[in-house]
């Protein structure tokens, strides 16, 4: 893979003339770096998905391990996939190319390839359709737009529904709300059929279903992690917390994105929860079978979704708690807030979720019995339910990230906003264009977030890196918050890269910074074992 | 080279000297005049239907509104309830904002790179709003016009539109604002298409062709009125004819232009059923906005909802028993 340019150059050679060729005769890029790499077959056999015809095979080569029957099977799954869902229909029919999408997507912005448009992604769908499915594409082919199923447009929806992230941006401006994340979602699922999914979202999610948890997290290794955050605690705090596991009778289940238990800064995150858990004695256990918030089946088809997510419903009956209380995750709040209850409810246990704090009854979450971490916090707040000092966060001048699915597939964009002013002092937000509905995606979801394609997931970014740096220029903003564990793991290289001296944080890592303890040591240090304040700068200067 | 609507304008130009050429020497008045208007209704109307029973057969198995502002939470965090709507009424003025202010439209953004290289920008542009805006609703008022053709008497509302259109009194006969907008506004989202290079790069006969015929329609029901005449009553003898199903061709001659606009109008009629024109029904049925947002309070039933295979905690103990007993973790089995 060539090496990555400079920031500056990458920027200027954002090419975004257009071709003199139609889109449909210019060939996907399929070179190395601009492919997510394909899965390794074990992990479909585990999950008794399609499997290609052979374990080892590269997107860049000629031909494909595809049945001989691949277009049958796509035609079939198209088909069944236009019964089932009336969005995909409306999206294949009303889209009239007026344009709004073309330059809201962050994909089409930091590439300038003219198929990151959102309306030419779903037309490499809708063309397919209105050859096979629509009377006037059956007799006016070409002229109407259609165009037969070959290898080479497969090859194109590979290439072009893994450089979607889902996000929803375009949806946002179309008049008819045409959603390219469900077009997308649609395109991958006929991908699937033929055993065509990328390793980075199916090993995951094999490991999900296996250990609980995307990152194949075993049981008691889901322990000693948590153990080993809560030496750190107390190392910081001098406070000893002994969180639960598996308890049944616990009022809640708390169930996080397994990569806060992983990687930071997410860990350091997950240690904000404890804090505040311990802070309030709440009564609360955590899962090692539901240890995972997010769900990667989202990014493969519905029914691996649903097949994920009922460890939720499962467990929490199981534990015979009260309600659910989940952590800060983006894509994983798209699940519960869209998809959980319709797939795996009614939620059979427990009761309409109430803080046993404040009391308040959360009905926004009366059937899913499942409620924000950020809901629970800003309630808390309101309450002044918490002892804090924001200054602890003072050396941190504070931006907001929202997520993508938290806000254009739940409208979660007051809460988080106002936990943060609830615990730092600096907080400035990025230009409108770029926040709460109109959010850039960090350029990695939808399981994109792999290494291989580091440079087109910089160019995705790129547009939210600018608003931070223009933030971070003007204010000097030194730390994007977000409540999302795929922004934790994807915005630290894109700030790296982009904007060089912002850090990354969830929002309950500066919650649990601010919190102060009952038998506390004295804070000297956050929880990343980093200096409270910024004086020491000056210590850093010798 | 995007020849896309080089065919559309010449194919609709062509279809214009054919209707002309029909009912003006030929003597094709029947068909032109009643055989293909009939023919179009009856295929609109099947057409159109169809599609539509065809979207509502399929189900809307998520809930899947695409959130613009503040969810319904906390009772004291303030709701945006028309871009999040929580109520099916709040839900109906979404829709209603949507479909008659083209809400989405106006917040359109054009993105671009700041002359320093370095930076992205956003810039508010209203022009498609505005020429959608205007395209749409003079469509509609002349269509809404053109209702005195098929009444007799006219209609109450249909004369005060017509007084509404004509307030600016200017030429003779009266000007009625909403024709010269409706040319207007087809013309500049044509000239959209064909001068932003996005744009001609992303469109197809199928968007240059409609835009062609309704500017046909257009022109020639606008040469109609202030141009070369045509016998006004005998037009409205034959659509009253049409309208009360006892069609006949008037006495006389009606000319040519009348023919080709009425063409026009039966073409773009049966077009509908089988082209994005059908966005004037889809825009009601999108589930990215015509659903409440408030799927975590009441459940969203999925009609094809089906059970999966699960990883169940009993077998995911079976797999790790051993290792969580040595955690300390409880088991169910021992």
């Amino acid at each position: 893979m060539a090496e990555t340019p400079k920031p500056e150059k990458l920027f200027q050679n954002i090419d975004h003339s257009l071709p003199d060729e139609p889109w449909e005769e210019i060939p996907p890029d399929l070179s190395e770096g601009r492919f997510c790499y394909p899965t390794k077959k074990k992990n479909l056999n585990y999950l008794d998905l399609p499997a290609t015809t052979q374990d080892e095979w590269s997107p860049a080569d000629e031909e494909w391990p595809i049945p001989d029957n691949w277009k049958e099977i796509i035609h079939e799954g198209f088909k069944d996939r236009l019964e089932k869902y009336r969005s995909l229909k409306i999206f294949m029919d009303v889209c009239v190319r007026c344009g709004a999408c073309a330059d809201k997507c962050h994909f089409f912005i930091g590439t300038g390839d003219p198929k990151n448009m959102p309306v030419l992604r779903a037309e490499l769908l809708r063309s397919v359709y209105r050859n096979d499915f629509t009377t006037a594409g059956k007799i006016l082919k070409k002229i109407n737009g259609g165009r037969p199923l070959t290898k080479q447009v497969l090859k194109e929806w590979f290439s072009y529904f893994y450089q979607c992230t889902e996000c929803r941006r375009c949806s946002v401006y179309c008049p008819y709300g045409i959603d390219t994340a469900e077009v997308t979602m649609m395109g991958r699922e006929l991908l699937s059929l033929l055993g065509l999914n990328i390793n980075w979202v199916l090993e995951p999610v094999a490991n999900c279903f296996r250990t609980g948890n995307h990152l194949g997290i075993q049981p008691h290794a889901f322990k000693d992690m948590v153990d080993f955050f809560c030496d750190d605690i107390e190392e910081i705090t001098g406070v000893r917390i002994n969180p639960s596991f598996n308890r049944k009778g616990a009022e809640i289940l708390f169930i996080v994105p397994s990569g806060d238990v992983f990687a930071d800064p997410g860990t350091y995150t997950f240690m904000g929860y404890l804090l505040l858990f311990e802070h309030l004695g709440l009564d609360y256990t955590l899962s090692t079978y539901a240890s995972e918030g997010g769900n990667f089946g989202l990014f493969t088809s519905s029914e691996v979704m649903k097949r994920l997510n009922a460890k939720m419903y499962a467990e929490a009956r199981r534990l015979g708690v009260k309600w659910i209380l989940g952590g800060e995750c983006g894509h994983m709040w798209r699940v519960i807030n869209q998809y959980m209850d319709t797939m795996n409810g009614p939620a059979d246990f427990g009761e309409v979720p109430k803080s046993p704090i404040t009391g308040t009854v959360f009905e926004n979450a009366a059937s899913t019995r499942m409620v924000h971490i950020t809901e629970f916090t800003a309630d808390l707040l309101r309450n002044n339910k918490l002892k804090l000092d924001p200054s602890r966060n003072d050396k941190h001048v504070v931006t907001f990230h929202d997520s993508c699915n938290p806000s254009r597939a739940m409208g979660l964009l007051d809460e988080p906003r106002y936990v943060l002013n609830g615990v730092c002092n600096h907080f400035y937000e990025m230009p409108e264009n770029t926040i709460r509905e109109q959010t850039f995606c960090c350029g990695s979801g939808s399981g994109l977030n792999t290494e291989e394609i580091m440079e087109l997931r910089l160019l995705g970014g790129l547009p939210r890196a600018n608003a931070v740096k223009h933030v971070h220029d003007t204010f000097g903003v030194n730390m994007l918050s977000c409540i999302c564990a795929i922004d934790r793991a994807a915005l630290p290289p894109l700030m790296d890269y982009w904007v060089p001296g912002v850090g990354v944080t969830g929002i309950h890592e500066l919650v649990g910074n601010a919190l102060v303890m009952d038998g506390e040591i004295e804070r000297t240090m956050d929880l990343r074992f980093e200096p409270l304040n910024e004086e020491t700068e000056e210590d850093a200067d010798e | 080279m995007n020849a896309a609507y080089l065919y559309s304008l010449i194919a609709v130009v062509l279809l214009g000297l054919i209707s002309y050429a029909g009912a003006e020497a030929a003597g094709l008045e029947v068909l032109f005049g009643v055989i293909i208007p009939y023919l179009a209704l009856i295929v609109f109307l099947i057409g159109f239907a169809n599609k539509i029973l065809d979207w509502t057969k399929s189900p809307v198995p998520f809930r899947i509104p695409t959130t613009m502002g503040q969810q319904k939470s906390l009772p004291w965090i303030k709701h945006n309830k028309f871009d999040s709507p929580y109520t099916t009424g709040q839900v109906v003025i979404r829709m209603v904002l949507e479909i008659l202010l083209f809400r989405s439209l106006l917040k359109n953004l054009r993105t671009g790179f700041g002359k320093d290289g370095q930076k992205i920008t956003y810039k508010w542009v209203v022009w498609l709003w505005l020429f959608a805006l205007m395209f749409h609703y003079s469509f509609l008022v002349v269509v809404i016009r053109h209702l005195r053709f098929f009444a007799e008497p006219v209609p109450f509302f249909v004369t005060m539109i017509e007084r509404v259109d004509g307030m600016l009194q200017i030429m003779l006969p009266n000007l009625f604002i909403s024709g010269v907008v409706l040319l207007a506004g087809a013309s500049l989202l044509l000239l959209r298409r064909v001068l932003l290079p996005k744009l001609v790069y992303i469109s197809r006969p199928a968007d240059f062709f409609p835009l062609f015929l309704i500017i046909g329609i257009a022109v020639t029901g606008l040469m109609m009125r202030y141009v070369s005449k045509v016998d006004v009553v005998r037009v409205k003898e034959l659509t009253m004819g049409l309208a009360t199903f006892q069609p006949s061709i008037p006495e006389g001659t009606i000319g040519g232009l009348f023919y080709v606009h009425l063409f026009f109008v039966s073409l773009l009629v049966a077009y509908i059923p089988f082209s994005k024109l059908m966005h004037m029904g889809g825009v009601f049925l999108s589930p990215t906005r015509n659903l409440p947002n408030n799927s975590r309070a009441k459940r969203h039933v999925n009609p094809w909802n089906y059970p999966v295979k699960t990883h169940t905690y009993e077998e995911y103990e079976d797999d790790f028993r051993d290792k969580m007993k040595e955690a300390g973790l409880p088991v169910e089995k021992e």
